[in-house]
């Protein structure tokens, strides 16, 4: 490297100008990287706090929206209790809902109807959990930003019931970009069955409620389970967890476009990288066969470039990740912007790689260096 | 060194025939070239453009093969060597002196030398004696551009000595220099050749500079012929 590290000194002026670039491309790596998980969390977080393995969902439902349109009947939801290999199988209902707050704020939110008690039940920040209030919710944390505290109570759109909110989940629940508020599935079911009477739910309402649907069936069990078998019986469709968030509206779709983003970035960062070793090393050509016939090897040669490629890759590469994660930490808190370490250490990692793979391209023209023409005039 | 090895030329050519280009284009740049040189001698060798002095340089120096007759340096058949052996043999026992010095722009003078040691995998490479040698030591810290022609040419004399090797190349060392600077660095060359018993072969067109010369040759169309100094 006694050479590379003089000739960065050297030539800091052409080394530098590259390097804004890679660490211009690292920024925008890690601010598209923290957007998308971000979003991720916002469009499913209140998926990924949950212990579910998989997710039955009716049978013929089209997969995008899939937990807010498809229904399961009682019969579909014991199909599974009684299934071999499921540690729990419980109803969970979906269903998005506007409300009035009793301070007159406008919320929006999803209602997650779960058994009290159950294995899908969130770890609350505070207040207390489900079951003693029929029209009892837990909300996400994040909902403290839309003005609800312990005891607000949330009037529902059109059909008047009121709901009050009992208990904060423990950090961020959301679906599609919506906060969650999880309720009794019994109240769920007298709210989505169109029979909840105006005002609190009551017991009796729901005892006279003839309506055992629900949204999905929520499944716990081995990774080796076969699914498809129960779903035959049970005439449902069953999603793994991971798949089951592309069921979540505009999961995919968010996802998609911003990983494409980063494709492109990586790939320009790649052909910028290579586009500028290529210059530098045909700039440099007569210097490198004089040395080749002084009697440097093309292996010598090779790595010395190589490795200034990685001192000024991995260099600007990190500037600019601790820029992009400084300016990430401003970010506005209405903005779905995440930092977290494996994703933005994925994408430091892959700038550094593809970078190094355009210089390496360039810089092979070495070993075609001639050190015959280091002779004679000079060209 | 012994007896034995004082004995052995530095740079033996014999027969050698290199040619470029094939069919109709084919030119002889070495036409049954025989040349020996012995350690400490400084051989100039003169002609017209095109005359295939270069192509001598090439030959000797192992930077190119040749289509009949044998190389040797120092003894050794520079056919048996290819590639990287080539390159290595280079940097033990060949000294490259190039046109206006060829030094490399993002090194100072001192670091040209310790990266041409390192290059032979010598790390402890002391400049300063070979700068001093050569006049330069006041100059160790500056790079290739802030130097004058005369200067980086010495430097370029100075890193072709770092190896200690049996036989210098020399390409044009005049080229860019006036009279003055011109007498000074073939006088060097001189000096060095007598002084470490180095075989020094200078290509050259300045026929002002002959008179530090032990022998002169004169190459035409190839041909290598001796004339009277």
């Amino acid at each position: 490297m006694f050479l590379a590290l003089r000739e960065l000194r050297f030539a800091r002026g052409r080394f530098t100008l590259m390097g804004v670039v890679i660490s211009l491309i690292a920024v925008l790596v890690v601010l598209l990287s923290g957007l998308s998980s971000g979003l991720v969390n916002d469009g499913v977080s209140g998926l990924k706090s949950m212990p579910a393995t998989a997710f039955a969902f009716d049978e013929g439902t089209i997969t995008d929206n899939a937990f807010s349109r498809s229904l399961v009947d009682g019969e579909q939801l014991d199909a599974w209790r009684d299934a071999d290999g499921i540690d729990e199988a419980e109803p969970m209902g979906v269903s998005f809902v506007n409300g009035v707050s009793d301070d007159d704020q406008q919320v929006d939110l999803v209602l997650f109807g779960i058994e009290p008690g159950g294995f899908l039940e969130p770890a609350l920040s505070e207040g207390e959990a489900l079951g003693d209030e029929l029209g009892g919710i837990v909300v996400s944390e994040t909902a403290h930003s839309e003005g609800l505290e312990l005891g607000s109570v949330i009037t529902l759109d059109r059909v008047d019931v009121e709901l009050t909110v009992v208990g904060f989940t423990d950090g961020q629940a959301t679906f599609g970009h919506v906060d969650v508020a999880y309720l009794p599935i019994d109240t769920w079911r007298l709210i989505a069955s169109g029979t909840a009477p105006a005002g609190e739910p009551t017991a009796e309402a729901i005892d006279a409620l003839d309506y055992d649907f629900s949204s999905v069936v929520a499944l716990s069990a081995d990774a080796d389970t076969d699914f498809a078998a129960i779903d035959e019986t049970a005439g449902t469709m069953t999603m793994l967890r991971q798949k089951a968030f592309n069921a979540s509206p505009g999961y995919e779709a968010e996802t998609l476009t911003l990983e494409m983003i980063q494709v492109f970035l990586y790939a320009i960062c790649a052909l910028v990288v290579g586009a500028f070793f290529t210059v530098w090393t045909i700039q440099r050509s007569h210097e490198l066969a004089v040395l080749r016939a002084v009697g440097a090897s093309r292996s010598y040669l090779l790595r010395d470039s190589l490795a200034q490629a990685a001192i000024l890759l991995i260099g600007f590469t990190a500037l600019g990740v601790g820029i992009g994660v400084g300016l990430g930490a401003l970010m506005p808190e209405a903005m779905p912007f995440d930092l977290e370490f494996v994703p933005i250490t994925i994408a430091t990692v892959l700038t550094i790689v593809l970078g190094l793979a355009g210089a390496a391209i360039a810089v092979l023209r070495i070993s075609r260096v001639d050190p015959i023409t280091a002779l004679g005039g000079q060209r | 060194m012994t007896n034995t090895t004082d004995t052995i030329p530095a740079l033996e050519l014999r027969d050698v025939v290199l040619e470029h280009g094939d069919g109709d284009t084919k030119v002889r740049a070495l036409d049954a070239v025989s040349l020996t040189v012995a350690p400490g001698e400084l051989v100039a060798i003169i002609g017209p453009s095109g005359a295939g002095k270069s192509s001598l340089l090439a030959v000797a120096g192992a930077l190119s093969g040749v289509d009949a007759g044998t190389v040797h340096v120092h003894g050794t058949d520079l056919a048996t060597l290819t590639g990287n052996s080539a390159a290595r043999f280079r940097l033990d026992n060949i000294g490259f002196v190039f046109q206006s010095g060829n030094l490399i722009p993002a090194l100072t003078a001192a670091d040209q030398l310790r990266l041409a040691g390192r290059l032979a995998g010598n790390r402890k490479v002391d400049p300063k004696p070979l700068l001093e040698a050569v006049g330069m030591a006041h100059r160790a810290n500056n790079r290739p551009g802030q130097l004058s022609g005369g200067e980086r040419q010495r430097v370029g004399i100075a890193r072709a000595l770092v190896n200690s090797p049996t036989l210098l190349l020399v390409d044009e060392p005049t080229a860019a220099l006036d009279r003055a600077r011109s007498h000074e660095v073939v006088q060097l060359l001189r000096d060095r050749a007598h002084e470490a018993g180095v075989a020094v072969v200078m290509v050259t067109h300045d026929h002002d500079v002959l008179e530090y010369c032990d022998r002169v040759l004169e190459m035409v169309d190839g041909r290598l012929s001796a004339i009277a100094a």
